[in-house]
């Protein structure tokens, strides 16, 4: 044998193989599915109120000069709940909120505002969940950061807790 | 059987857990042309859910692989090409979102390593056959 050590090769690579198995067993894994939209334009939608007595909402209405987030929620979701309060801090720090509901129902849409508060500006009802899709989002509830030209600039998935305020403030002038 | 109606009943309450907003209407129905349905189908085998992240959009009962669904068949309905609207998922989604890989960069070595790994180990057990011939 002219070359003893080829032997151990085929062991070699399969204790690597074996190697990324266990690490992959290891490693806890990022279930979240990011968008691939960021950096890009907001696709064209145009989606009516989600309730009586708010504003239907097109992504013509973002991007006039004014960076503002985009809060994917739905009134079955009980994380959109949850972040129900942070979304009122971030208004009263003079953030502007734009709303989609998800398979939603206008009465449930009304129920839910009545009892968390109304943060939007405008909601619209994104009943088969179309918009969702354009927008490479994966659930609710999720919020994006919409530039003054209407680019998305940034994507936050899951609830919004206190510790994120103040981040999304900072994102939102950063773009100013 | 009296006393078992209530709990029976009892029994059917997760019904109400369901997500009770409305599914697209492409979601669940095929197209009329069976060669477009065939088409949808095969594409719909090749997506990944991304509410349910194992399975196919074929497979899933997710409300969003009910979207996705709805999606392809309006799509393949409207003329466009699968591998269009599989660039159109991913183009939203990242790879991740297609079960079938293309031929480019790093990927390259998804495709590769089989036959490499194969080359290699002929290479390596050619001084056998030699011995035995």
């Amino acid at each position: 044998m002219k070359r003893p050590w080829l032997l151990w090769a085929p062991l070699a690579v399969t204790a690597c193989i074996g190697g990324l198995a266990a690490y992959g067993l290891v490693v806890p894994k990022d279930e979240q599915v990011r968008s691939a939209m960021i950096g890009q334009k907001l696709p064209e939608f145009a989606l009516p109120p989600a309730t009586q007595g708010v504003l239907p909402l097109s992504n013509t209405d973002m991007g006039d000069g004014k960076p503002r987030l985009l809060n994917i929620f739905a009134s079955w979701c009980i994380p959109c709940k949850a972040e129900a309060p942070h979304l009122e801090a971030l208004k009263a720090a003079g953030v502007e909120i734009d709303g989609i509901a998800i398979r939603d129902r206008p009465e449930d849409v009304a129920a839910f505002l009545d009892e968390f508060g109304n943060p939007y500006r405008r909601i619209g009802s994104d009943s088969e969940m179309a918009v969702q899709l354009k927008l490479g989002s994966s659930g609710v509830p999720e919020t994006y950061v919409i530039g003054a030209d209407g680019t998305i600039l940034f994507q936050h998935i899951g609830d919004i807790r206190a510790e994120h305020v103040p981040m999304l403030i900072e994102k939102l002038k950063s773009t100013t | 059987m009296r006393k078992f109606v209530p709990i029976l009943l009892m029994l059917t309450a997760p019904v109400w857990a369901q997500g009770s907003g409305p599914t697209p209407a492409m979601a669940n129905r095929q197209l009329a042309d069976p060669s477009k349905e065939a088409e949808a189908m095969r594409l719909m085998h090749s997506l990944r859910c991304i509410q349910c992240q194992g399975q196919s959009i074929a497979d899933s009962d997710a409300s969003m692989a009910a979207t996705m669904r709805a999606e392809v068949r309006q799509q393949i309905s409207a003329g466009q090409k699968p591998e269009a609207i599989r660039a159109w998922m991913i183009k939203r989604y990242g790879e991740w979102v297609s079960f079938e890989p293309d031929f480019k960069g790093a990927r390259l070595l998804l495709w590769l390593t089989p036959l490499i790994l194969l080359l290699a180990s002929l290479w390596l057990a050619r001084g056998l056959f030699r011995r035995r011939t």
